[in-house]
């Protein structure tokens, strides 16, 4: 009771339009993907089931969802392993600089997608002469999905103490076994919950990803992109969305379940 | 890699007005044909024989030239060919000639279907190859007024495979827009009862379009060829599009975004390509296209090989089989353009050949086919320099505000 | 090994640091510094070649022609609004999920927040194209009321992009009132401050530093972002516009390298800034 009734009813109501608000759109993809016009006319004046037929027939779209997990898995491994390593390194230890390096691992998400995704691409192309592939897309995610974990092992690392982990120490172990048996378990909400954000960025990551992919990858929001274009292939593009909606629901819960608190989903 | 010849690098340094400095170094030889306007095409060898296929040939095109059956099952022209020739084909879509222009540099390509404003790119760049058409048997078919044209050959030697081509059509919603129109005026017109619902291609080469009206209704201005424009012509066609960009509700380069837009009335009048009419009619959508009385600008399409192909001979495989019949037919229905070939016409569905006036040399002659304007003007005029493609660039950054 | 990494402290943080900041600092920051450098270099309009000759001129065109003075002050308008929409609309829902909302409603309407985020940006950007065409949703309410709502344009953009990124509002918010106890909020009340006092004295001033570090976020993917203006925005451009069409269409990344040192630079501004308000604890 720390608010007077009346203002709570108007954090109701605000809630309440912004979610519907936020879910406007989303209702909109889902009629659209029964729409049986196909430039998406609104109303719909029909509904089909094609558009879910040829999505579940489409080759392209299940290779450029394996790609685009693929591709996630690997960046999310990747800023596990940096941002973790980071995080300790900041939160355990005073040293110069710590400041520019906080500044350092937010730069790539905060700096604009594209500046990010032709930096790399040149990197790459002229000054590393690289090809294009899954690896070069893999690094430009983990690159900006690194903030994510970091932030997530940060604030549980600052919850923590070192207190058993000294304890830890007194009794013997080593700093490895530290790790291992303590200092990971209590970790691991947040590393999955850091996890999560990552997979979700990076799956979902368009700009950087169409200048740093190869002639053949096809990431998911790359297949959207170019299925957009195509003439008979928008509508299944909606079909695709809807799916994913629905099965994002499962790791969003799973995270919120693990994480307890929000410190894990905050970290974005 | 710069193959400048010191006389054709003034005029560049003329033209660039913009940029203060210029004075870049020239050097390496430069034999090689005379592109059209005097640019030197460099020297690249050309496949003498063909061989073995490589097992694959990785292709850039245009979205909806390379179907394998995975956006649709019914279309699908590669699966033969992979069959046939035992090339596999990964394929790349880009969205604008530049684009292409820009991936080819990588040279991760091998064949790329260029549109005429990106063919002479690639070739002054050295990243595509003359072609031997001698290796390609569904060459000889290919309807003669489409072989060695300017967007295609540097000095009577063919550097691709012409694909099929097609003009910039004015479309209207029939409903909205009364009377037809029959002018690109209709666009243009700065008092248009249609502003704010008038729609535009969305690039450079749009500059074209304006010029080439800018030739029918001012000929003082002089405008020979809309590619080729001093600086003053293209300050007049800069200056209509401002005022068309004051009544333009979207420019556009995604065609399904056309379609759309003319769907739900956002756009009633505008530029558009005859598939994108197509697709709207199949849907009920009343809208009507014509190519006006001031003629229209277009595109001719060519398949090209890069330099530095990994497997030249699947790519020359690749152009033979979609110049051939079946192939050129099927792609040219489900994109909606002329096919090159004429034994096209002979498998073709009923009706599609005369719409799409395939094979009417009149009909292409009224087309002014995308092409990269150049320094050296385009018309043959000596006593000035004309603007490139890099001032048109600008002009249109400055066009959209 | 662990023995002497136990002794010796610099060692381990050694061991720490150095992955992570060869990462980012030789990696990333070696890609930004060399896509600066390639700004000053020129192209060959035809072919699209990089001359590298080293000259001032592409930073010289941005400074001299009016348009992208015009275009850079548009999109850094459209970012701070997109900012400011978010944070008046994230603030009533973060504050509803945490401190007056059930613990089990807590958990359905972060979830409700989150899902989205999985709808991809795409899709969701061309639902909203469809919502503003001249027979969308917002056209019909517009007529229903009388108003002529604006189509596509730089309303839509705005609009578009601050449903885009509320999510990204909404949750360090949240996470920075949840860490505000209620027992501060019962303090202001005993002490005798109505809800309105207590929400200007104590809950904003706390959760200022959030607020900030969710508007690195809104802002820095406005100011950056191309696709959605294509999509919705008519026949406007911005920034991103800019540097897309030169990298992609006119190949002349020298000019794009110039033009994208522009968010750069006003995003280093506006870290440094952030900084300095707290908020990158709170990111």
């Amino acid at each position: 009771m720390v608010m007077s009734s009346g203002f709570k009813v108007l954090l109701r109501v605000s809630a309440a339009i912004a979610l519907l608000v936020i879910y406007a759109p989303l209702l909109l993809v889902v009629v659209n993907s029964f729409n049986a016009s196909q430039t998406f006319a609104w109303p719909p004046t029909d509904l089909t089931l094609e558009w879910w037929r040829r999505a579940a027939n489409s080759q392209g779209a299940r290779d450029a969802v394996l790609t685009s997990i693929e591709v996630a898995c690997l960046a999310t491994v990747v800023a596990l392993v940096l941002g973790t390593m980071a995080a300790m390194a900041l939160q355990r230890y005073r040293f110069f600089g710590r400041d520019a390096v906080s500044l350092l691992i937010i730069l790539p998400i905060a700096l604009p997608g594209i500046v990010t995704g032709i930096a790399l691409a040149n990197a790459f192309k002229t000054v590393l002469g690289l090809e294009l592939s899954v690896l070069t897309i893999v690094v430009a995610h983990a690159t900006f999905c690194i903030v994510t974990v970091f932030n997530n092992v940060l604030a549980r690392l600052r919850r923590m103490g070192t207190g058993l982990e000294e304890a830890s120490a007194d009794l013997g172990a080593s700093m490895f076994t530290t790790f291992r048996l303590v200092t990971f378990p209590m970790m691991r909400s947040a590393l999955i919950a850091g996890g999560l954000l990552a997979f979700a960025l990076s799956f979902d990551e368009i700009i950087v990803t169409t200048f740093t992919a190869g002639p053949r990858d096809q990431t998911l929001p790359i297949w959207i992109f170019q299925n957009l274009f195509r003439p008979n292939q928008g509508p299944v593009v909606n079909v695709i969305a809807v799916v994913l909606i629905l099965l994002s629901v499962v790791p969003i819960w799973v995270s919120q379940k693990l994480a307890g608190t929000t410190e894990g989903l905050a970290g974005r | 890699m710069f193959h400048r010849p010191l006389p054709r690098l003034a005029a560049v340094c003329a033209a660039l007005t913009l940029t203060a400095a210029c004075g870049t170094s020239s050097g390496g030889d430069s034999s090689g044909g005379d592109g059209p306007g005097g640019f030197t095409a460099p020297d690249v060898p050309m496949l003498q024989e063909l061989g073995d296929g490589e097992g694959e040939v990785d292709v850039l095109a245009w979205p909806g030239y390379v179907e394998d059956g995975s956006t649709d099952k019914s279309v699908d022209w590669v699966s033969s060919f992979e069959q046939a020739t035992g090339c596999q084909v990964n394929v790349k879509y880009f969205g604008t000639s530049d684009e292409a222009v820009n991936l080819m540099k990588s040279g991760d390509y091998d064949v790329v279907s260029a549109s005429g404003d990106a063919s002479l790119r690639l070739i002054a760049a050295g990243d595509v190859a003359p072609v031997n058409t001698d290796l390609i048997p569904n060459y000889a078919d290919v309807y003669d007024f489409l072989k060695d044209r300017d967007w295609n050959s540097v000095d009577g030697q063919m550097y691709g495979v012409p694909h099929g081509y097609g003009a910039n059509l004015l479309m209207w919603r029939t409903d909205e827009v009364d009377p037809a129109p029959t002018s690109w005026g209709a666009v243009f017109d700065e008092n248009s009862p249609y502003a704010g619902k008038i729609t535009a291609y969305d690039s450079p080469i749009y500059i074209a379009d304006a010029a080439l009206y800018l030739m029918k209704t001012q000929p003082d201005l002089g405008i020979e060829n809309p590619y080729a424009l001093d600086q003053d012509q293209l300050a007049a066609a800069v200056d209509l599009l401002k005022t068309q960009r004051t009544q333009i509700s979207e420019y556009w380069s995604d065609y399904l975004k056309e379609v759309q837009a003319f769907t739900t009335g956002d756009s009633v009048i505008g530029t558009t390509w005859q598939v994108i009419a197509n697709v709207a009619q199949d849907s009920d959508v009343p809208v009507d296209v014509t190519l006006p009385e001031e003629g229209a600008t277009g595109w001719s399409d060519t398949w090209m090989v890069s330099a530095e192909a990994k497997h030249p001979n699947c790519a020359y495989e690749w152009m033979n089989h979609i110049i051939s019949p079946e192939a050129n037919d099927a792609v040219a229905e489900y994109f909606g353009e002329a096919p090159s070939n004429a034994k096209a016409c002979d498998v073709a569905t009923k009706g599609f050949c005369e719409s799409y006036h395939a094979g009417d040399a009149d009909y292409a002659d009224q087309i002014w086919y995308w092409t990269t304007p150049i320094p050296q003007c385009l018309d043959g005029r000596e006593d000035v320099t004309c603007t490139d493609y890099g001032d048109w660039t600008q002009a249109w950054t400055e066009i959209k505000g | 090994m662990a023995y002497f990494l136990h002794r010796h402290p610099g060692a381990r943080l050694g061991l720490l640091l150095t992955p992570p900041m060869l990462w980012l600092g030789a990696a990333y920051l070696g890609a930004l510094a060399a896509l600066f450098i390639t700004s000053l270099w020129g192209q060959d309009p035809f072919t699209g070649e990089v001359v590298r000759q080293w000259n001032l001129d592409n930073f010289r065109l941005l400074w001299e022609s009016e348009v992208y003075r015009r275009i850079a002050f548009r999109t850094v308008g459209i970012a701070a609004l997109v900012t400011v929409i978010d944070i008046v609309v994230a603030f009533p829902v973060a504050l509803y999920m945490a401190k007056v909302a059930s613990p089990r409603l807590r958990s359905v309407l972060l979830i409700a927040v989150l899902t989205p985020l999985w709808a991809s940006y795409l899709v969701k950007a061309y639902a909203w194209r469809i919502m503003l065409s001249e027979n969308g949703i917002v056209h019909d309410l517009g007529g229903l009321v009388g108003i002529d709502l604006p189509g596509y344009g730089l309303t839509a953009v705005v609009i578009t992009l601050a449903y885009l990124w509320l999510p990204f509002m909404i949750l360090p918010i949240y996470a920075g009132l949840e860490r505000l106890p209620d027992s501060m909020l019962e303090a202001s009340m005993d002490l005798g401050a109505r809800t309105g006092h207590t929400l200007r004295r104590v809950i904003l001033p706390t959760v200022f530093p959030a607020v900030v570090a969710g508007s690195i976020f809104t802002f820095s993917l406005s100011l950056g972002d191309y696709i959605t203006v294509r999509i919705v925005g008519g026949a406007n451009q911005m920034l991103g516009n800019v540097v897309y069409d030169n990298v992609g269409a006119a190949n002349n990344l020298p000019f794009a390298a110039a033009v994208a040192t522009i968010p750069v630079v006003i995003m280093l501004g506006y870290l440094a800034v952030a900084r300095r308000a707290g908020a990158l604890e709170n990111v």
